[in-house]
């Protein structure tokens, strides 16, 4: 089918504007994301940090058209010239794992454990390439080689398994990017890998993004990887997304007081735990029907009457940087 | 100085500890012979914990350090070694009769994920009672108060306390989890990963109650983790295991801030740094088999890019390089051997 090409450089990527998902349970409506949105341009790596439970990972699905059938969506989210929220399955089916792809949180569970890792690649060629059976399968030995898993040839007969989780993560980061996507997205490829490991993967997708002149979104709930490797960081809240802005601003000085605390508790060099701050309370029942209008507001000491009363107040501030919050820093 | 073995008066002293596995077995040369192949899960290994210390002990999973925990707390037998505690030989005990004995209460757990080691159908206070109920036999009023007592100093509001597992937040849990092990007033705590499953958020007020409640019931802890970030907040002194064996020790200042082991050395470099001005050491391949590793090869030969051949003739053992640091590497990052003994 025809692509449309993008009519120039300068449009985003990606483009997610005023994403709003529900889901519809039996004990109420959760409302997961509000008005979620942000960019992504061309070759860009951008972060989407946030606790659990903020909405990181269904940002991911939306965008995916990969959620739940209970979900009702609204928003627009524009991928390289086209809507994709309305784009039916097929059309979808189209740009999945082409054009866009993902890196699931959990290799074991996200793999097929009954198929050799090898086929599974050759399976993602031969739905989007114009590719035979055996070619796709080379192609697939290359991409394991491109990970570098070492032997290659012997191990595309390997099951998942077989594999430790750092050789699994990166059979997950072959099938990704064996279409060469010019989107890739990142769900916390990182978490339950030990360090050593996270920092080879890390190290590899970086390069391999950076080599393709792909973009990436990573999804992480870690404030000093996001920063390691990515241009712009987004902070998200309850569904909301708080705080936006260029990584080095954002550490330097940041605006949400939400953004604030969560770099002031995370551990680091030099800080010491009486130098660690918490964050008071927990994330809101995003089921409550009267949740406030900033959903940090029961959590924010800076909080006045109309943080709860609302609307909630989008900044957009000169140096490129966007802050939801009535009384920024 | 504290040598391996400890000063006499240690809380606990760990001597030649070794925990063995048997996976399958392996051929023995012809005639089809064969004898059962050992994992080394602990494979020698000897410290100590003084009064008031908190040990990190830190690697990469499947380097032995859960087991290294469970050895200590009594869960299973070793299987070879001797654990002292507070001068008494423990280790002797099987693991089913150290469940009732006198120091069951002096050695406490807990666990990493406080989700599945909670029994499900116990309402909080009934899971802080339990140990309570089995070994110091309190029963209505007495228990009750103590309870109370207990969660009240993790933070745990009186309210939760009839509240199930799935009813409570992961950090609800987590205080659940150490209510319990400090109920019945043990003198060294065993944490293991007790905060990898929390946000940062809920992770902060947590190691700001373990410093707390250390400070204030004089406990001595082992900490078992992987994140090293909270290591460096927590602990007094560290201990870095790799495939079954400590291969460097010392106070956590000095081995955060100039490691000597390549191993710690790449660990430390692999942490995530938003300035990025460090440049990572990466270990090439995959660690070596834990299951019946050569006793003659350095564990980490293959991946160490300061290997000779030397390493691969000889394992090198723990030498104390500084005070109170010990390194087993036959060749250590040099800033480190310059300020050698």
């Amino acid at each position: 089918m025809a692509w449309p090409p993008p009519d120039s450089r300068m449009a985003p990527l990606l483009a997610v504007e005023d994403l709003l998902v529900e889901f519809h349970t039996r004990s109420g409506t959760v409302r997961a994301l509000d008005g979620v949105s942000f960019d992504l341009r061309h070759g860009e790596m951008m972060a989407l940090v946030g606790e659990s439970g903020s909405g990181k990972s269904v940002t991911a699905y939306a965008i995916l058209g990969i959620l739940d059938t209970a979900a009702r969506i609204s928003g627009r989210v524009v991928f390289d010239g086209r809507e994709l929220l309305s784009a039916g399955e097929k059309a979808m089916g189209a740009v999945r794992g082409s054009k866009l792809a993902i890196i699931f949180q959990n290799p074991r569970t996200a793999l097929n454990p009954i198929r050799p890792i090898g086929k599974q690649i050759a399976d993602v060629l031969a739905r989007h390439g114009n590719v035979t059976a055996a070619q796709a399968q080379r192609l697939g030995v290359e991409m394991l080689a491109k990970v570098r898993i070492p032997d290659p040839k012997r191990r595309a007969a390997a099951y998942p398994f077989e594999l430790s989780g750092g050789m699994c993560q990166r059979v997950m980061i072959a099938m990704a990017l064996a279409c060469e996507p010019a989107l890739l997205i990142a769900d916390e490829p990182t978490t339950g890998l030990d360090i050593t490991t996270q920092a080879a993967i890390m190290g590899l997708i970086a390069e391999l993004v950076a080599s393709r002149n792909m973009a990436m979104l990573l999804i992480t709930h870690d404030l000093a990887l996001a920063a390691q490797y990515c241009n712009r960081i987004a902070v998200m809240h309850a569904g909301h997304l708080v705080e936006l802005a260029p990584t080095r601003l954002l550490f330097a000085t940041p605006r949400h007081p939400y953004t604030a605390n969560l770099i002031a508790a995370a551990p680091g060099e030099g800080a010491g735990l009486d130098r660690l701050s918490a964050i008071p309370g927990t994330i809101p029942d995003l089921r409550r029907g009267d949740l406030p209008a900033c959903r940090y507001s029961e959590r924010c000491e800076r909080v006045t009457p109309d943080c709860r009363t609302g609307p909630l107040l989008r900044l957009d501030t000169a140096d490129g940087r966007r802050v939801a919050c009535r009384h920024p820093l | 100085m504290t040598s391996s073995a400890g000063t006499p008066r240690a809380l606990l002293s760990v001597n030649g500890l070794r925990k063995l596995y048997p996976v399958g077995r392996k051929l023995l040369g012809r005639f089809g012979r064969t004898q059962p192949a050992m994992l080394h899960a602990v494979d020698g290994v000897s410290f100590a914990i003084e009064r008031g210390e908190t040990i990190g002990l830190v690697g990469e999973s499947g380097c032995g350090k859960s087991t290294l925990a469970r050895l200590i707390a009594r869960l299973i037998d070793p299987t070879a070694g001797m654990i002292w505690f507070d001068g008494a030989d423990i280790s002797t005990m099987p693991a089913r009769k150290f469940a009732r004995s006198e120091w069951r209460a002096d050695i406490q757990m807990v666990f990493q994920e406080a989700t599945d080691s909670i029994n499900p159908r116990f309402t909080a206070a009934r899971a802080i009672a339990d140990p309570l109920i089995r070994l110091r036999d309190l029963r209505a009023a007495a228990l009750r108060v103590r309870v109370e007592e207990v969660a009240r100093l993790t933070g745990l509001p009186a309210e939760l306390l009839v509240r199930f597992p799935h009813q409570l937040s992961g950090g609800q849990k987590a205080r659940v989890g150490i209510a319990r092990a400090i109920a019945v007033e043990p003198r060294l705590l065993i944490l293991d990963e007790p905060t990898s499953a929390l946000d940062v958020s809920v992770q902060t007020v947590i190691l700001k109650l373990l410093h707390e409640l250390k400070q204030r019931l004089a406990l001595s802890y082992l900490f078992v983790s992987h994140d090293l970030n909270v290591v460096r907040l927590l602990c007094d002194r560290v201990l870095v295991m790799y495939l079954g064996r400590i291969i460097e020790s010392g106070p956590a200042v000095q081995l955060f801030a100039a490691p000597a082991h390549p191993y710690t050395q790449a660990l430390l470099s692999a942490l995530p740094n938003p300035g990025a001005r460090r440049t990572r050491i990466a270990l090439a391949g995959e660690p070596r088999s834990p299951i019946d590793p050569d006793p003659h090869i350095c564990r980490l030969y293959g991946r160490c890019p300061r290997a000779t051949d030397l390493c691969r003739k000889v394992a090198p053992l723990l030498q104390q390089i500084a005070a109170g640091r010990l390194v087993a590497c036959h060749h250590p990052v040099d800033e480190m051997a310059a300020a050698g003994p």
